[in-house]
């Protein structure tokens, strides 16, 4: 059986968060993995429970993808989003999940090379922890 | 003479008073407290017991004044509020006082997170001010604090700790105020080493007669290092140590000699400073030390009675 | 209010491992207010939860409640078929849900998801702190309405001890000393002499000591005529 490709979930604000992908995108770029981007008005928008749905169905790790923190388009949004992450992340510490399946990121829209960086991170996460639960198992 | 305890007739002299302190050990073996007594004999007017300060575990301070005692050393216990409620530390008032402790020291206590059972429930049922409250009661009345009475009442002289570099300063002398009425005898305040603040404070207490009401020892610490100062100076709450002595410890050749000199002549001014009665030296994990300070201090021979 | 603070998650699923069929149950009162147990809370604990199972490999069926005060009956009693059907209710109310549910069913299990801790005010967004421990006999109009009891780490009445360092805790230096903040209170008030007296020993016969509380309000029972009336007591 050929190994599953990770599945990733990137939740990426609708400025420079998705600009990234479209750049990416723009210049041919593929990866080994399936990526799910979900844009959102803003990153300060992602609640701490989108993150936990979406690995509950079926994400192996998540992104949050936002502005930079000193230029984001509505000022603090990306630091806001920040916190639910790492709050998130604290969850899954306790729960004795990786926590490194969940991180967040910033970038602008003149940084082209920013999303597969981010990709290719998410990636390795992936490939070294192993899927989350066994295929199939999404409820 | 309420309890006739060495200590009392000291100060009744009118003389000079030397108490001094004994670390009971972490240990079931009375051997330490055999040889400290020994050793000290002589060069104190009495001795604290301490009662598991900093809350690490300890042999007990009323065992350790029985043993102490059986030297022919006069015991100061000391009594926190941390461990013990209403029921607990009126009993071992009694106990104490059947045993022939004369002298008992009331203090709330360090809390239990500095020490090594940090996970106890802490008592504080009363505050060292109530339990002087209490006690004084129980001594002269023969009634505890709910009412009951008591046969034969302890006779006990009583003390209290004050610290005048604690927060808000301007209330400190309110507090000693407090703990005359609420019955204390004598006082034994925290280790000076901010002379300027300790005579303010002193200032106070003399304005308000409070030298008149209670026999005050001032408290000194001989120190080996800087480093010990640095510790008093940036980790003990409550604690002033001023710079230039750090500064005098740190550019010593031989600090441990620097350290005595420094307490000597600490207790030099103390002596002639305006109603300090004495002074109480709290040589930690230092014992051996006291008789050299007490003989520099020209403090010898005691006085007997 | 109440604040209470979610267990480790850790910690609530070994706690819930040998079931099955589980409750959460979360309260719209106290613990939603302090972001511990309201409907946002009880649905990321059982995200998280199913996460966690997925991982794992472990099978369990969870049901995400809210209700609107979870320490009087009458609130419970509307998901009572739920709380029936289940081998474990998981409570994200305080202590107080639990029992409730435990008191009326006493045949199901409550478990709490939460660790009750304080009364407390929000000082801030995200901080909340300790003003009171219920010792049932207010003094706080003789200490310049601070309460030494709470907000003091040895309960005294005659502070500050003498650990009190630039008005903060000898404890933690992060806090203030509460007798540091009574004398400045008093001080504002003109009414320092409240505290230049001796404050004898407290009765906590009230408190906590005398065992367990009840309070009654004769005027607000019903009487055995009333209730018979309404038919509905346990
Ligand atoms: S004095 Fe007692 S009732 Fe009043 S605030 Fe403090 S703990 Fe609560
Ligand atoms: S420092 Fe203040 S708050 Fe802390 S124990 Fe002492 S009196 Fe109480």
């Amino acid at each position: 059986m050929t190994p599953r490709r990770p599945k990733i979930v990137g939740f990426c604000c609708e400025r420079h968060g998705l600009d990234s992908p479209v750049a990416a995108a723009k210049s041919g770029i593929t990866y080994d993995a399936s990526v799910r981007i979900i844009d959102v008005p803003c990153t300060g928008r992602v609640d701490g429970l989108h993150i936990l749905k979406a690995l509950e169905d079926g994400a192996d790790a998540v992104f949050v993808l936002g502005c930079l923190e000193k230029n984001c388009y509505y000022d603090t949004g990306s630091i806001e989003g920040r916190k639910r992450v790492e709050h998130v992340r604290s969850m899954l510490e306790e729960a004795g999940i990786e926590k490194e399946r969940v991180e967040m990121f910033n970038t602008s829209s003149t940084m082209t090379w920013r999303f597969p960086e981010i990709v290719s991170k998410m990636c390795d996460v992936v490939n070294r922890l192993g899927p989350l639960g066994k295929e199939g198992d999404e409820q | 003479m309420k309890a006739g305890s060495n200590l009392e007739r000291v100060f009744e002299s009118g003389k000079f008073v030397v108490t001094a302190e004994i670390g009971p050990p972490q240990s079931a073996n009375p051997e330490p407290l055999v040889h400290h007594a020994k050793m000290l004999k002589g060069y104190a007017d009495a001795f604290n017991l301490t009662d598991n300060q900093t809350a690490v575990v300890r042999l007990s301070s009323i065992a350790s004044a029985a043993i102490v005692m059986r030297e022919g050393v006069e015991p100061v216990i000391q009594m926190t509020c941390r461990d013990r409620n209403r029921i607990a530390l009126q009993s071992d008032l009694l106990g104490a006082s059947a045993l022939g402790v004369r002298n008992v020291l009331c203090l709330t206590g360090d809390h239990q997170i500095f020490g090594n059972e940090k996970g106890a429930k802490s008592v504080f049922d009363f505050d060292s001010i109530s339990e002087l409250q209490v006690f004084d009661r129980l001594r002269r009345e023969g009634k505890q604090v709910g009412g009951g009475e008591i046969k034969d009442p302890p006779k006990v002289y009583l003390g209290c700790a004050e610290n005048p570099f604690a927060t808000p300063y301007e209330f400190r002398a309110s507090r000693l105020a407090k703990k005359v009425a609420a019955g204390a005898d004598f006082c034994q305040t925290q280790a000076i080493f901010d002379m300027d603040l300790f005579e303010k404070w002193m200032d106070e207490v003399r304005s308000r007669g409070l030298d008149k009401k209670i026999h005050i020892l001032a408290g000194v610490i001989p120190m080996k290092t800087a480093g010990a100062a640095r510790y008093m100076k940036n980790k003990v709450p409550g604690m002033i140590v001023p710079n230039h002595i750090i500064d005098r410890m740190k550019n010593a050749k031989d600090s441990k000699e620097e350290g005595i000199r420094l307490c000597v002549e600490q207790i030099e001014t103390l002596k002639k400073m305006k109603g300090v009665h004495g002074i109480h030296i709290m040589a930690v994990m230092w014992e051996d030390i006291v008789p050299r300070i007490v003989e520099e201090a020209g403090l010898l021979p005691r006085p007997t009675f | 209010m109440i604040v209470a603070k979610r267990k480790p998650l850790g910690e609530i699923a070994d706690m819930i491992a040998p079931y099955k069929k589980i409750t959460v149950i979360g309260c719209r009162s106290c613990v939603a207010i302090c972001l511990a147990g309201g409907e946002k809370e009880v649905k990321m604990l059982v995200s998280a939860l199913k996460v966690k199972n997925k991982k794992e490999g472990r099978k369990q069926q969870f049901e995400a409640l809210v209700v609107e005060r979870q320490c009087e009956k009458e609130w419970i009693q509307e998901v009572e078929d739920k709380i029936l059907d289940s081998d474990l209710v998981l409570s994200m109310a305080c202590s107080l849900g639990a029992q409730t549910i435990g008191d009326n069913y006493p045949h199901k299990l409550a478990f709490p998801a939460l660790n009750t801790g304080i009364f407390g005010v929000p000082e801030e967004q995200g901080v909340w702190s300790e003003k009171c421990v219920g010792c049932g006999n207010c003094i706080i109009h003789t200490t310049g309405g601070i309460c030494p009891i709470a907000r003091c780490a040895k309960s005294m009445l005659n502070g500050p001890c003498g650990g009190s360092s630039d008005g903060h805790c000898e404890v933690n230096l992060e806090i203030d000393c509460a007798w540091y903040a009574i004398h400045e209170r008093l001080k504002l008030q003109n009414r320092l002499e409240l505290i230049e007296q001796v404050s004898a020993p407290k009765d906590w016969s009230t408190s906590h000591s005398g065992g367990r509380r009840t309070y009654v309000r004769e005027d607000a029972k019903l009487t055995q005529h009333q209730k018979k009336g309404k038919g509905a007591v346990r």
